[in-house]
């Protein structure tokens, strides 16, 4: 067993780029940058223009205006704010929501919640390849529709959602849209200028960037509507109260800056990447990829095992980390939602794994991961008293 | 080098706490704590260490202690949390409370809760027999006082409230953000049943705080999704900060009887050179106050002159809550203690901390000094503070 497992768990969360922890660690040790930036004097000025720097860059890698980021504690706090927000500023005008049963916990649960509270929500099944019909979508929205959440790269899967064609459809209805983009941002190029999208949310630690800090974007042209969830000293516009992290900030502003200037070259690279995983895994028979190809983030690869039990392989695996189903889900034991949202059968679902790639991943890591799943899946289905090798030599299935 | 005299405001980071959020912030323990492979483990392994460090802080057992983004989220978890899961018509919260407590309690007042306020004395003290009042009418779910306010420094005795509001059948948030290492702190004994502290108060990174929660207690969660810190509040944790906040907590116990003499020596020396300046009101000086706190009142200036002159001289205090630079009404906390409203505009507050000197206490008055003898020697007929 290597001493370090390799690491192939990149939507969970990134390692921080050494360049960001720099800027980070500039931030924690000048004597500069310490001040409260809400306070008047130097040292809380000097805070302020390193925290409206970060404001500019994040808002570039976007496309949006610095006025319409609000920096939160994460993305499961914007997707909050959002939801609860726009439900509650929005409630004279109608109690129904619209999102799909594939979405992160952090959108999920606090619809759930909304639900107990009295609000109508609509789970949208995707179809098999995990993309939302677009039809369906519209037959869903109704008049008293006041939000639609939909996310824009799907965090177990990958797969990637029509996010202008769904907003041309809240835009014309005027219902507000709220797009959880935590596994696009500085993957995918995203200009909220042209896309008629009123809420978006993002993290720094999926982008290199340190945890505990993210953002939501809120347009101002037309004013997305809601209200905030934290009171208490009106930083943020009103929407987020509480002393900002400086080096937080600046942190999440550099690996902003960062992804922006590497994205395009990164995203070829991973999808070479991960293709290759593909064809080594797809020697194995009776193997199946989640979600559809075309549509999907580069750095992804979510593959279900026929003939193994989900936990075992998992356990056998110890060379890697990897996980079966999202992170926030790891410690329930329950099949993936999302896998079996896209018609995957319970078991197939449990014996699924995410491979996430990133930065630092390299063709002889993939290759080693190919050997070491090849070679757990074909001792476990050895051992297992139902599986039967096929007769035939192994059909590759897409 | 500027001086800085606003650590009620924030502190800056303690080099070893840096050191020890390093590892975190590179790539150690880079694992989200709630992946199940190794890295996922090492990270939850720290996680577990910094909830117990912080913890002791505060006398509290790490279980009863849940990490969120800092102070202000608390804070609103707390007394929403708390309404959410509780239906009493009452809520009393005391008048020198800071922002994020009092706009939360203002947001549940329009959901059809009654907050009314717990007045102070002239030296910024609940009086037990205001409490007693206020309780005696029955029917109220949460009482919020703070241990120490962040302008005046006034320290409230939570035990004796504690006890009172027990009695009552009703529940007691304290809010210790000012407090926790500068008093010596023991949720256990003290008899609240919710407290919130945070880490860029005590030498620690921004970015994250906690709420002590008594194990009795069910709060609503305010932030879904991912089941983090059991349930009562989602998201990734921000391991990096939570391991700067365990340091700081343990440097915070350690050093709490040197920390307090230093601060202690260093603020009666510049009270005693303020004294000096004639018609200076010091704002609950007859209470007991935090050891580095101080806010003082000069008659006849205005605090938004004054912050301006010390700042252009290199000096770094605020007039109260840093939340609140730049409006230019009275503090609230002022208003409560019927502080004439001329007298509160012109406040000052120093908040010393562990880095200051004795010849920066110096450098301060005489600056101080100079600025207001300058400004009165500027407008004649102004009425001086002689």
């Amino acid at each position: 067993m290597s001493a370090n497992p390799i690491y192939l768990d990149y939507a969970a969360t990134t390692p921080v780029d050494p360049r960001v922890v720099e800027v980070m660690a500039r931030c924690l040790s000048t004597d500069a940058a310490f001040g409260n930036p809400a306070s008047s004097h130097a040292h809380g000025r000097a805070a302020a223009q390193i925290v409206e720097q970060a404001r500019i860059q994040v808002a570039m890698l976007i496309g949006a205006e610095p006025e319409e980021v609000i920096f939160t504690s994460g993305a499961t706090e914007s997707n909050n704010l959002a939801i609860r927000g726009v439900a509650q500023f929005q409630r004279g005008r109608g109690r129904h929501i619209v999102t799909l049963k594939t979405e992160h916990k952090s959108v999920v649960d606090p619809c759930r919640q909304l639900e107990k509270e009295g609000w109508r929500v609509t789970w949208l099944k995707p179809q098999s390849d995990g993309l939302v019909d677009l039809a369906e979508l519209e037959a869903a929205l109704v008049a008293d529709t006041v939000l639609v959440a939909i996310m824009h790269a799907n965090n177990e899967t990958g797969v990637v959602q029509d996010v202008a064609a769904i907003a041309r459809l809240t835009r014309a209805r005027g219902i507000t849209f709220l797009v959880d983009a935590t596994q696009s941002v500085g993957k995918l190029p995203l200009d909220l200028g042209a896309l008629g999208v009123d809420l978006l949310s993002c993290s720094a630690h999926k982008l290199y960037g340190p945890k505990g800090i993210g953002a939501l974007y809120v347009r101002r042209q037309p004013r997305a509507k809601l209200s905030p969830q934290m009171h208490g000293g009106g930083h943020e516009r009103g929407l987020r109260p509480g002393t900002l992290a400086t080096h937080q900030v600046a942190g999440f502003g550099e690996a902003c800056r960062m992804a922006q200037q590497e994205m395009a070259g990164e995203q070829s690279r991973l999808a070479v990447l991960r293709e290759r995983l593909w064809a080594g895994l797809s020697q194995l028979p009776e193997i199946w990829r989640n979600g559809h190809h075309g549509h999907s983030l580069a750095s992804i690869l979510n593959v279900s095992f026929g003939g193994v039990e989900g936990e075992a392989l998992l356990a056998d695996l110890d060379g890697l980390s990897i996980s079966s189903g999202s992170a926030c889900t790891s410690a329930s034991a329950e099949p993936s939602y999302v896998l079996r949202a896209l018609g995957r059968s319970d078991e197939l679902a449990q014996a699924s794994l995410r491979f996430s790639l990133g930065r630092w991943t390299t063709a002889a890591e993939i290759d080693t991961a190919i050997a070491q799943v090849t070679a757990t899946v074909e001792r476990l289905r050895a051992l297992s008293p139902v599986w039967q090798a096929p007769v035939i030599p192994a059909v590759r299935r897409a | 080098m500027p001086i800085y005299f606003d650590h009620n405001a924030t502190t800056p980071l303690d080099p070893r706490v840096l050191e020890a959020m390093l590892p975190y912030l590179a790539d150690a323990a880079y694992g989200n704590p709630s992946s199940v492979h190794r890295y996922g483990r090492a990270a939850r392994q720290a996680l577990d260490t910094a909830r117990e460090q912080v913890a002791a802080l505060v006398g509290a057992q790490a279980m009863q202690l849940t990490f969120t983004s800092g102070g202000t989220e608390a804070n609103n978890l707390a007394l929403k949390g708390f309404a959410a899961r509780h239906s009493h018509a009452r809520m009393l919260v005391s008048a020198i409370e800071h922002a994020a407590v009092i706009e939360p309690a203002q947001v549940l007042a329009t959901q059809g809760i009654a907050v009314e306020m717990i007045p102070v004395n002239g030296q910024g003290r609940v009086e037990p027999s205001a409490l007693d009042a206020l309780l005696r009418a029955g029917n109220i779910g949460l009482v919020s006082v703070m241990r120490a306010n962040n302008e005046t420094g006034v320290i409230q005795d939570i035990p004796a409230i504690a006890g009172r509001v027990r009695a009552a059948g009703a529940v007691l948030h304290c809010d210790a953000v000012q407090a926790a290492g500068k008093l010596p702190l023991d949720f256990g004994a003290s008899g609240a049943h919710l407290m919130t502290i945070s880490a860029h108060k005590i030498y620690g990174p921004r970015g994250v705080g906690a709420l002590i929660v008594d194990k009795t207690l069910e709060l609503e969660p305010l932030q879904h999704g991912g089941g983090q810190e059991k349930g009562l509040r989602g998201g990734t944790e921000n391991l990096a900060a939570i391991v700067g906040f365990g340091v700081a907590a343990e440097l915070a116990r350690q050093e709490l009887a040197s920390r307090t003499e230093h601060a202690r020596g260093l603020r009666d020396r510049l009270e005693g050179g303020l004294r000096g300046l004639p018609g200076t009101v010091i704002f609950g000086d007859g209470a007991e106050r935090l050891s580095n706190t101080l806010q003082f009142g000069t008659p006849g200036f205005e605090s938004e002159t004054l912050l301006m002159s010390l700042d252009r001289k290199g000096i770094a205090v605020s007039s109260g809550s840093a939340c609140h630079s730049g409006k230019t009404e009275p503090s609230h906390v002022l208003m409560a203690m019927d502080v004439e409203r001329d007298l509160a505009l012109s406040a000052i507050r120093v908040s010393l901390g562990q880095q200051n000197t004795p010849e920066e206490v110096d450098r301060f008055l005489e600056v101080f000094r100079g600025i207001v003898q300058g400004i009165s020697a500027a407008i004649p007929n102004r009425a001086t503070a002689g």
